[in-house]
């Protein structure tokens, strides 16, 4: 009997019409009576004490409603990383800030609020406060702020506030048995998220007197906790809504102005109030991804054989803790996930600093741990004279491999097949030999390739949980609800058709809602870590099963056919044995809804909890061409090859893969971050932050080794992220081959390629 | 947040006039594709002003070849009209060039010509070419009519010689600054759209058939505080032949117009910069690359 397959096709995302048609609201589109506005007066320092505000003349400006000082807020501690809540205090987030503050931790902090009836209004009002500060010293890195005289800038802990170490083995040892060690110092830069929505979040006192805030927001329900957390009210006095919301990124994994407007409601009789970020506040002053430098050394020998992985980390944090330590110590399990080696050491330091807030970025930790992995990987491959895909075919883990520091077995980890597959499709040896026809004159060719391990979900590192609720419509449809937050990746789509397959009935059977909304739907803690196909993957099943159980129970009462003879394809419940028709879905949920004697809604509801992890894998490639006048890198092609299990909806997946792809292209080639001594960002708008057009990128080329996980609900494991990690490191390792020379700094702007290629231009003519 | 106390729609240059006499602070709007840019950073003279839009004026509209041969650009011609304009095409490639490389499709359908040199940015795509073609403005105000070569609207970042009331009408090119000669542009950027220029580099040449060089006129965007020529390495090139030897020599020489600073690029690259760019773009115009 065929069954249409749905998960595995190309459904057509659900909102996609919507959205064409402009229909689709999002938090800035829903208007309100009287709606006041609210601007963040942000601090003009990066570091020090507020000693005094002058509000007079703010207060007299047309429109405005109250000018607020951190006095005038509640004042409870509390962490802005979406985490779920734990209920051992030794392992929350670091609770490290308040709603507004005097002490300034970073430039452009939160020091006061102005609400008025226009944004204009408040922003011009704003603009009249004066402020008076007393100065500290500024500490834009790790270094400076570790300095033995350095000032903390939380006095309740050290600068350098946590730190780590994993590993096994004897990592001095076998870099002494080594035939060759190969050092590196790599670093990467403050990349920013860039979501096409920025910040927006509005609060109102609802009519059963509780606080509704309507936010774009990746995760809801822990939203409502940190919400009332921060307002030091009951977390059931919160009710958050999501509705369409355009990117996110990880930014939006923390929970930055929604205490805010439910605190300014709150003191303002429960008026709605919105802050929405202009680009320039989301840029500067939401959150980051970490500048995270490794200092590396690895151990090889002649045939291939790595000895030792050793790896000090330093991760950049920034003023506040948010998601901490989390990002910056992740590496070393990764790295092992990767490769074998006799050793292997990852010791990482996070440290506050007076740059932005580092927070949850795509790929949490691992562009950073992988662009410097596959840099030093590269130059050892090089070292011995090893054809690159070669050398890491030799070192990579096999499949079956049980990582002890991620408490993991790799089960269906397919890296082998990715790099293999990898060099066949990009043509990298056709690309190769190409490439030495450009080896004298001003352009440059090369090709260069960066493996990566990857993920999915947190366990064991976090807690996973998510639930799922169905409910049959009269006419056969089900209406899906999960926690599960689609934030523009397609995750509401792919989880209707998990459904929908379970379910067996046709995918637009099943009908999700955009609004997730923390008093309907139920619990799941929301979109990031690739997790939402792979556990709320496992909720909707559940619940699917369920509800199929329950519509077959129904038809065997109905029809006295033995439950297990029949099946439901494509809406109808048939016999197993040969298709034949029993009964329709639709007659048996109008029967649910109106049988004089068996009438009883259809309803089932799934929560779990989920112990394991599938680990993917997968490779970039990359051609590049360097002119060497101008330092210039011109990016040729490049390809992702993934190991990501089963692919739920191949339209939606490669959106994700060629989005990721253009992340970390422009991670390596372009996107940064900058601040001025006085750690005042220097770019922070899309004039000068250089995220990429279409124009600067070449077709980008997605492949998959596709498989089965046994784990995944589906088959299926992490993708989302996935993509964004190892482009930066292969553009990396091809400029390498073009110019002969390997550096170790992203993003490899035109003035950084010319003057290393110079450097060693004149270091090869000392040589001589 | 745009912050514009109100709008006043010119339909004739006298409407202009007219406006400007009660509210000299009233700003001029074109595109707005700089204006509304500014209005919403709050830049001084920018916002809180009312705007006076002239896109209806006659006047600044259109692309004609004079009976001189004088090629008139009106200020309003967008970026694409200009790129896709036929006689533009032939006689002033370099500029249509140049103009191709503006912002993205929805900057150039907007943004115009006359816009692009009164805001004055130090990396205006449109000047280096303007420059290079000794374009001169004729300049409309409550006195009267004045050309002014483009060489001297320039006094600064962002700052020109033009005073409230003074609208640029047109931008003419006469017939012995185009014809015979060549052109390249260009753009260093570190994104191949929606970016502004790091530096920018245009050359306009005439050669011989033995390839020595009867006229050089090399300009410069964002490599000085407004775009600039460069008078000696011109100066040089005038009858050389053409070798690596020479170009490099008439890059080095372009240093001696420049004034660099260290910005996002240090003031050693963008010098190294300057000395590179003339001698690529004079190869590649007389390649017919383009
Ligand atoms: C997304 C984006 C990308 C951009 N990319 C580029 C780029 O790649 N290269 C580039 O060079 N620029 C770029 N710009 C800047 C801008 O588009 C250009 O400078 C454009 O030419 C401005 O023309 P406009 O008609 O929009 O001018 P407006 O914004 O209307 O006016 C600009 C200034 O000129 C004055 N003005 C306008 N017309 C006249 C006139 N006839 N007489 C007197 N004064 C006048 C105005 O008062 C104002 O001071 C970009 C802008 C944006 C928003």
């Amino acid at each position: 009997m065929d069954k249409k397959k749905i998960v595995g096709h190309s459904e057509e995302r659900w909102d996609a019409i919507a959205k064409v048609k402009g229909q689709a609201n999002y938090t800035g589109d829903f208007s309100f009576k009287h709606l006041l506005h609210a601007k963040i007066l942000r601090s003009t320092i990066a570091h020090g004490y507020v000693k005094s505000y002058d509000i007079a003349e703010a207060a007299q400006m047309p429109g405005v409603i109250k000018i607020f000082l951190p006095e005038d807020l509640p004042h409870h501690l509390y962490s802005t990383a979406g985490h779920p809540w734990n209920l051992d205090p030794a392992k929350r987030d670091i609770e490290d800030r308040t709603m507004l503050t005097r002490h300034v931790h970073v430039y452009g902090d939160d020091i006061a609020l102005v609400v008025a009836r226009t944004e204009l209004q408040a922003k011009k009002a704003m603009l009249k406060i004066k402020v008076e500060y007393d100065e500290y010293p500024v500490y834009l890195t790790p270094e400076a702020a570790m300095a033995p005289d350095a000032m903390r800038i939380h006095p309740e802990r050290e600068n350098a506030f946590a730190s780590s170490e994993v590993g096994f083995g004897d990592v001095k040892q076998s870099l002494k048995d080594a035939d060759y060690v190969i050092a590196r110092h790599l670093t990467t830069p403050v990349q920013q998220h860039l979501h096409l929505e920025n910040q927006i979040a509005v609060a109102y006192q609802s009519s059963d007197q509780r606080w509704t805030c309507i936010s774009s927001t990746q995760i809801p329900h822990i939203c409502r906790r940190i919400v009332a957390q921060a307002n030091g009210i009951d977390w059931s006095q919160v009710r958050v809504k999501k509705p369409f919301i355009g990117g996110g990124f990880g930014n939006k994994q923390e929970i930055i102005i929604e205490p805010l407007v439910v605190a300014l409601s709150r003191a303002l009789g429960g008026r709605p109030v919105q802050i929405a970020l202009t680009r320039e506040e989301t840029i500067a002053y939401t959150r980051t991804r970490h500048a995270i430098s490794y200092d590396m050394k690895i151990g090889v020998n002649q045939d291939g054989h790595l000895t030792a992985i050793d790896c000090d980390v330093l991760s950049n944090q920034g003023g506040y803790a948010s998601h901490g330590h989390a990002v910056g110590g992740k590496g070393g399990t990764f790295i092992n996930a990767l490769y074998r080696a006799d050793s292997l050491r990852f010791s990482a330091k996070t440290v506050y600093t007076n740059i932005a807030t580092a927070g949850a970025m795509r790929g949490y930790g691992m562009p950073q741990v992988i662009f410097a992995l596959e840099s030093i990987i590269d130059d050892a491959a090089d070292k011995i004279g090893m054809d690159p895909i070669k050398f890491r075919q030799i070192n990579h883990q096999p499949d079956g491999f049980y990582n002890q520091l991620g408490q993991t077995k790799q089960r269906d980890f397919l890296i082998e097949q990715c790099l293999v597959k990898g060099r066949a499709a990009f043509h990298w040896d056709e690309k190769l030999a190409a490439s030495q026809a450009y080896k004298t004159g001003v352009k440059r060719r090369g090709v260069g390739i960066a493996a990566f391990s990857f993920g999915t979900a947190v366990w064991p590192f976090g807690l996973e949980t998510s639930s799922a609720r169905l409910f049959a419509l009269p006419d056969g449809t089900f209406k899906l609800q999960v926690g599960a937050t689609e934030i523009g990746q397609g995750a509401d789509t792919a989880l209707a058709q998990m459904a929908a397959e379970t379910l067996g009935v046709p995918f637009k059977s099943v009908i999700r809602d955009v609004m997730t909304d923390t008093d309907l739907d139920p619990y799941d803690t929301g979109a990031y870590a690739s997790r939402q196909t792979y556990i709320g993957g496992v909720a909707v099943k559940k619940a699917a099963e369920e509800m199929k159980q329950k519509i077959l129970k129904r038809a065997e009462t109905e029809f006295k056919v033995q439950l297990e003879h029949m099946d439901i394809v494509d809406g109808n419940i048939v016999y197993r044995a040969d298709g034949d028709l029993v009964t329709t879905v639709k007659d048996m949920a109008m029967q649910s809804y109106y049988d004089w004697d068996t009438a009883g809604s259809m309803e089932t509801y799934s929560s779990i909890n989920v112990h394991h992890n599938s680990y993917g894998s997968g490779c970039s490639l990359a051609e590049v061409e360097v002119d060497i006048e101008t330092g210039q890198v011109k990016l040729l092609s490049l390809m992702n090859v993934h190991d990501s299990g089963k692919i739920i909806n191949p339209l939606l997946a490669s959106g994700q893969v060629d989005g990721g792809m253009a992340m970390s292209a422009a991670y390596g080639l372009n996107e940064e971050l900058l601040y001025n001594k006085a750690g005042k960002p220097l770019n922070n708008n899309m004039l000068d932050y250089k995220l990429p057009t279409a124009m600067d990128l070449p077709d980008l080329e997605g492949v998959f080794v596709e498989s089965q996980d046994p784990l995944g609900p589906y088959g299926n494991k992490a993708l989302g992220e996935n993509p964004d990690v190892s482009p930066a490191p292969a553009i990396r390792n091809a400029v390498k081959n073009a110019i002969g020379v390997g550096i170790d700094k992203i993003p490899l702007t035109p003035e950084l390629v010319y003057n290393q290629y110079q450097a060693a231009q004149k270091a090869a003519k000392g040589d001589l | 947040m745009y912050d514009i106390t109100g709008y006043h729609e010119a339909h004739s240059l006298a409407d202009v006039f007219a406006v400007i006499r009660t509210d000299p602070h009233a700003r001029i709007v074109a595109g707005g594709t700089d204006v509304l840019v500014k209005n919403r950073a709050e830049a001084a003279t920018y916002a809180e002003v009312a705007l006076i839009g002239i896109r209806e004026i006659p006047e600044l509209q259109g692309i004609r070849l004079e009976v001189d041969g004088t090629i008139s650009i009106g200020a309003l011609c967008s970026f694409d009209e200009i790129e896709h304009d036929p006689i533009i095409r032939q006689h002033m490639g370099l500029l249509a060039q140049a103009v191709s490389l503006v912002g993205g499709p929805q900057t150039r359908h907007m943004g115009t010509i006359g816009g692009n040199i009164c805001n004055a940015g130090p990396g205006a795509d449109s000047s280096p070419s303007l420059l290079a073609y000794n374009a001169v403005l004729e300049i409309q105000s409550p006195t009267g009519t004045r050309h002014l070569p483009i060489r001297d609207l320039f006094t600064g970042p962002s700052q020109t010689v033009l005073k409230p009331g003074d609208v640029v009408v047109r931008i003419n090119v006469a017939q012995a600054d185009y014809q015979g000669y060549v052109g390249y542009y260009t753009k260093f950027a570190r994104r191949n759209a929606l970016d502004i220029a790091n530096q920018s580099c245009a050359a306009l040449i005439k050669v011989n058939d033995q390839q020595e060089i009867q006229d050089l006129r090399i300009a410069f965007g964002a490599s000085a505080p407004t775009p600039v020529r460069a008078p000696h390495a011109e100066a040089y090139a005038q009858g050389k032949t053409i070798s690596a030897d020479v170009l490099k020599a008439i890059g080095t020489a372009c240093l001696k117009d420049t004034k660099t600073h260290s910005g996002r690029n240090s003031k050693a690259f963008r010098d190294h910069l300057v000395t590179v760019l003339p001698g690529r773009n004079i190869m590649t115009a007389l390649k017919g690359d383009e």
